[in-house]
């Protein structure tokens, strides 16, 4: 009993005190209004929580304290209590409505992906990301690090922890400018994927054949981690996703490179027929914006 | 097989040697068979568990294959479902249920026999696929499509060892049903049953409405993968989420299949360690079937990240919340059965109090985890697996644990070894939390289940739960040792084994250990 209690007092000090700061151990605040209002929505539920659990587990270490035959008490016989029965059935209808309407609230909110400024579609595969830019017509592949992956294959006598950011870096990251409402389109290649970035407070299955959907707008810019969370194979483990949010001008900078360096490329395989026939529709696109 | 049919009702002892185990139509053999399988299974889901810790306790791949972690994953969690749990809850049923009730035997002894023996068959399938090319399953237990059409051949051999399971358990339900309508004592009225009765006859119509279900979209994954349908294949017209629907459809009720009886248990031990009567007894009732119903509507809450319309997202996380309310119901009638009451503190009570906190802890993570908006941060993470190893490890196997000390020496006649049983509640109850309390953290911090390898800022924590599953491990060495030697010997039990136990169930009526055949002229009940 003892050991409950210790661990209580742990978590309610570890996730009080330290909730704006450590990463480590309770979810990040995030760098979204929504991922905020997660975060806030979470701290709520769980403070609601440990709220109940002191007093239940308060009233279960006051009975085995005092209750016992040891202590040469004569047991009660009573064993009903219609009244009581009817407020603990009550009471906690009413906690739950305070917690079901700020959840229908932001639920409804991260579903909301109507007027977004652009879309970005992420395709999974085994394994690894693809990120096309619908509006620039910009199109990579995402994966795994040639450090992280070095270290990670089975009897690799690296140390992880000499890794820079060991599973959790990519050789092509997805760019996004920050301030803008991003359409987060969501699909895969193969088998099931999920798509999640803590600091933007939700995930999406990537789902072959069929689209999901989810955005984000991000108030800071700065590099943020997640990874693939359902499981798909093999190396589920080592498809990590890593988003740099930009500055207005630093992404369009962002841009003209990577249109600049395609167009590099299509003179360089000038014959390349697939090339070709995908410049015409992104010089297309460009001219709408 | 002939001696059977000479079976009639005389009370005479067992055959001998090997083929009483074979033959037997005892509900006290079969039950004996069933809680021995679990153990055995309870080991080797466990083996799979501690190679699986063995991998994470630090960042790195050190010993195996991550498709082979797979493996070890869909397996921990298949061979702990469907051959530990519930075959440890199907032996106290067969065992106890009869016995509680003022009844004779099951009402299908035959099939009785049946729905045991295959469960043997089942679980072997299920192993042999380690030993194939490919191995085994590797897609978790839920066998989502499309990656568990990848596996090669295991696939056939999962899908039978399923419907096998599926068939063994749909018998072992009907037989509970049977028996509890028409075989009770005279004068032992429904709303006299003892709660581990009440709570298996909802579990057995659990059971009977979801197994079909499940075996059905198992054997929509074998057409999809050899006769070429498209069910679950998104270019032939079908949806992967498809399955997760109907496969959900059975899982949600299923963790209720391994968790009402645990309550069941812990409703009879409470009383009996405080002297008291339950409280709330027809609240209880009720609140478990309450509990049963609504595990039928709240499925989809194991998929808030597919992509479901808002109004489903919401629905599905309103109806789960409710499910907070008659398990709240259960915890405050425990809490005031021991409210007032006269407590001593052995191994069943230890267990029985352990899970009441344990479980509760559970609750709590599973009730924040229904607020569909904070789920798309936890779906997926350690958070869930801490959360649902707090509910099936302190829930279901704390709950077996408790019953088998407080029933073994009844089974046996002889008194275990407290000293050992106290020993062994200590270290399992302080390493199970060793082991899964970190995982709350890992789960928010962001680390997702299921991966053989992970990022530098997670080691403390897998270090500490590898430490706590190793403990864990081997303190069920000890468990081990106190039923065999109480089986060998030891102190007489006493027919009512606990002190004031007569009030609290038939079963406490009978000599320890009890004759072959119990009730053979039914009980009177006051
Ligand atoms: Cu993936």
């Amino acid at each position: 009993m003892k050991i409950i209690r210790v661990l209580l007092a742990v978590i309610g000090l570890a996730l009080g005190a330290n909730a704006q700061a450590n990463y480590a151990l309770n979810l990040p605040v995030g760098v979204t209004e929504t991922s905020r209002e997660i975060h806030d929505l979470h701290m709520l539920i769980l403070w609601i929580c440990v709220g109940i659990g002191v007093v239940v587990y308060g009233v279960m270490v006051y009975s085995i304290m005092h209750h016992r035959k040891s202590k040469g008490v004569t047991p009660a016989t009573f064993h009903e209590n219609t009244k009581l029965e009817i407020v603990w059935t009550i009471i906690p209808f009413l906690i739950l409505l305070s917690m079901a309407i700020p959840a229908t609230k932001v639920m409804i909110k991260t579903y909301d992906t109507s007027k977004a400024d652009m879309s970005i579609k992420v395709t999974g595969y085994q394994w690894k990301w693809r990120y096309t830019y619908l509006e620039e017509g910009i199109d990579f592949f995402s994966a795994l690090d040639a450090n992280s992956n070095r270290a990670r294959q089975l009897g690799a006598k690296i140390d992880p922890a000499s890794v820079d950011h060991y599973l959790l870096n990519v050789d092509h990251p997805l760019v996004i400018p920050v301030n803008k409402k991003i359409r987060i389109l969501i699909t895969s290649a193969d088998v099931i994927h999920s798509w999640w970035v803590p600091e933007f407070g939700w995930k999406k299955d990537a789902i072959p054949g069929f689209v999901t959907d989810g955005w984000v707008k991000v108030d800071k810019p700065g590099i943020y981690r997640g990874q693939c969370t359902e499981l798909c194979g093999r190396d589920h483990g080592f498809m990590p996703i890593v988003v740099e949010a930009k500055t207005e001008e630093q992404y369009k900078q962002w841009v003209a490179q990577q249109t600049a360096k395609k167009e590099a490329a299509a003179i360089d395989q000038g014959s390349n027929l697939a090339d070709a026939a995908v410049d015409p529709a992104q010089s297309a696109d460009v001219k709408k914006n | 097989m002939t001696a059977t049919t000479h079976d009639d009702h005389h009370d005479h002892g067992p055959a001998k040697g090997i083929m009483r185990w074979i033959t037997t139509t005892n509900h006290k053999d079969i039950g004996t068979l069933y809680m021995i399988t679990a153990l055995i299974m309870f080991f080797v889901g466990g083996a799979m568990a501690l190679v699986i810790r063995a991998e994470l306790f630090e960042p790195g791949m050190q010993y195996v294959d991550p498709l082979f972690f797979n493996q070890m994953t869909t397996l921990h969690a298949l061979v702990m479902v469907f051959g530990a749990v519930m075959p440890a809850f199907a032996g106290l049923a067969n065992w106890m249920i009869p016995m509680m009730i003022g009844a004779p035997d099951m009402a299908l002894p035959r099939m009785n026999n049946w729905s045991f023996w295959i469960l043997p068959f089942a679980v072997c399938l299920l192993a042999s696929t380690l030993f194939m090319e490919g191995g085994a399953p590797s897609a978790g237990w839920t066998l989502y499509p499309p990656l568990v059409l990848q596996g090669g051949n295991n696939l056939p051999f999962a899908v039978f060892s399923v419907h096998l399971l599926g068939i063994s358990s749909i018998m072992a339900a009907i037989n509970i049903i049977v028996t509890v309508f028409n075989m009770r004592a005279p004068g032992m009225t429904w709303m006299k049953l003892p709660m581990f009765v009440w709570t298996w006859v909802i579990t057995a119509f659990l059971l009977i409405a979801i197994m079909p279900v499940f075996a059905g979209a198992v054997t929509m994954l074998l057409t999809d993968k050899f006769f070429g349908t498209s069910f679950f294949n998104a270019a032939g017209g079908g949806d992967p989420v498809l399955y997760q629907h109907l496969f959900w459809f059975f899982g949600h009720p299923e963790v209720y299949v391994l968790i009402l009886p645990s309550f069941g248990v812990v409703s009879q031990i409470i009383p009996t360690f405080a002297r008291k009567p339950l409280f709330g007894y027809s609240s209880m009732v009720y609140a478990t079937a309450s509990i049963g119903l609504l595990s039928f509507i709240v499925w989809a809450h194991h998929q808030y990240t597919v992509g479901m319309p808002i109004q489903g997202e919401l629905y599905f996380t309103y109806a789960t919340m409710l499910i907070a309310v008659p398990t709240g119901v259960k915890v405050f009638n425990w809490l005031a059965t021991m409210w007032k009451g006269a407590m001593t503190f052995e191994t069943p009570m230890l267990f029985a109090i352990a899970f009441v906190v344990l479980f509760t802890m559970g609750g709590f993570t599973g009730l924040m985890m229904s607020i569909s908006p904070a789920d798309l941060q936890y779906h997926d993470t350690y958070f869930i697996v801490a959360h649902f190893h707090y509910t099936l490890v302190t829930g279901a196997v704390f709950a077996i644990l408790a019953a088998v000390y407080y029933w073994l020496p009844k089974w046996t006649g002889y008194m275990y070894d407290e000293r050992l049983g106290k020993l062994h509640f200590w270290l399992t109850t302080i390493s199970v939390n060793v082991c899964f309390f970190p995982q709350h953290f890992s789960g928010l911090a962001g680390m997702p289940r299921r991966i053989p390898d992970y990022a530098v800022q997670f080691a403390e924590f897998n270090a500490m739960s590898s430490v706590g599953a190793f403990v864990f491990g081997f303190a069920q060495l000890i468990l081990a040792y106190v039923v065999i030697q109480s089986i060998r010997g030891g102190d007489k039990a006493t027919d009512e084994v606990w002190e004031g136990a007569k009030e609290h169930g038939l079963e406490w009526q009978l000599p320890s250990p009890p004759p072959y055949h119990t009730w053979t002229t039914a009980p009177d009940i006051k």
